[in-house]
């Protein structure tokens, strides 16, 4: 056995080694963003993911060993949403008078998100379990795994599709409204974080603190309405 | 910055408690930054000011500070979960790419859905107050 590879084996084993790449892999992909000016296909999350994958990818690495070093960072997650409430404490003027606005997109945009995940997979024939899965793809990953578990679905699916659809969110949101001519920062932060969850609520924080903070409230309005309105929708369903 | 997070994960660790203990179908962080946000209320109400009983960290603007600069780089914490993703794509292939599509059309209906209305509703009500 050589030395560097000797130094290797016992580096990959390390939490320190995975929690640099991860690091490292968001710096990059955040350059690489701010040098297309923050063009929503320079998405860094997505962007930092795929550094990692190919990094795992071509050393090997299972994944248990990755996430025994990232899992510092992934538990930042619970303690960031916890900090939303800062933004939401700033701008609390501009949000209570964006109160009824904010209720009624909630309830169309909740109810749209579910129901075309539901007609869609009908009408593409789409096995019952799998919708299950599919229904609640825009809430925060663990509690659509959590429905998904209730109702006799595939949890991992779920959480595969969650992810799928804050990117997709993520990265469609700026052109989308732009075409849409929805200049309003609120609707469009709102509308990022109903349909994109927490990767749709990063990229809201990009643009600007208001779309981010409504973002915010969206992700935890929308996460508590999902959880009703999905097993309500599948016992229409048989 | 210590008392700063210690505030904040006080306030998860309470969320997760009454998530489980009541099976709200709600997660614990959700419920923690509403307990933030009822403190940061209660804070700036409290009469002859919360200054005098609560550490310094607390009232001098750090535990804002804080705050921020976990939501600063909110992108970077959904890369570990994202990368294990990547690994369990073949149960996507598995059940075919038109659950992909369903996906893509979903989000963007859901997106426009959402902001049309918040922008009606706001602009209804703007009309409302205008006359007079």
């Amino acid at each position: 056995m050589s030395s560097e590879f000797a130094v290797w084996v016992y580096l990959s084993r390390t939490p320190l080694l995975w929690l640099t790449v991860t690091l490292l892999a968001y710096l990059t992909a955040d350059r690489l963003a701010l040098a297309m000016n923050r063009h929503p296909i320079a998405n860094p999350v997505l962007i930092a993911i795929i550094i990692t994958a190919t990094v795992l990818w071509l050393t090997s690495t299972p994944y248990a060993t990755y996430f025994d070093g990232a899992k510092f960072v992934h538990f930042l997650l619970g303690p960031a949403t916890v900090a939303l409430a800062f933004p939401l404490y700033e701008y609390r003027a501009t949000v209570m008078r964006a109160l009824v606005p904010m209720l009624a997109a909630l309830l169309v945009g909740s109810v749209v998100a579910v129901a075309s995940a539901l007609g869609l997979g009908l009408l593409l024939d789409i096995p019952r379990d799998v919708v299950v899965a599919l229904s609640p793809k825009s809430v925060t990953t663990g509690v659509a795994m959590g429905i998904v578990e209730t109702l006799g679905g595939d949890p991992t699916l779920a959480a595969v599709l969650v992810m799928l659809t804050g990117m997709t969110g993520a990265i469609v949101v700026t052109p989308l409204m732009n075409r849409l001519g929805i200049e309003d920062r609120r609707a469009r932060g709102f509308a990022a974080g109903l349909a994109a969850h927490g990767v749709g609520t990063a990229r809201a924080f990009q643009v600007s603190a208001v779309a981010g903070t409504f973002a915010g409230i969206a992700l935890g309005l929308n996460a508590f309405l999902t959880a009703i309105l999905v097993p309500a929708a599948l016992s229409f369903l048989r | 910055m210590v008392v700063a997070l210690t505030l904040i994960l006080v306030a998860q660790l309470l969320g997760e408690a009454l998530a489980h203990g009541l099976g709200l179908p709600v997660p614990g962080p959700l419920i923690g930054m509403a307990l933030v946000l009822l403190f940061l209320i209660l804070r700036d109400r409290a009469p002859g000011g919360a200054e005098r009983v609560l550490p310094r960290p607390l009232v001098d603007g750090s535990l804002e500070a804080t705050g921020k600069g976990l939501l600063a780089h909110l992108s970077l914490l959904f890369v570990p979960a994202g990368a294990g993703i990547v690994g369990r794509l073949d149960i996507l292939a598995a059940h075919g790419f038109a659950i992909a599509a369903i996906v893509a059309i979903s989000t963007i209906l859901t997106l426009s859905a959402t902001a049309i209305t918040f922008v009606a509703v706001a602009r209804v009500l703007e009309r409302g107050k205008d006359p007079r």
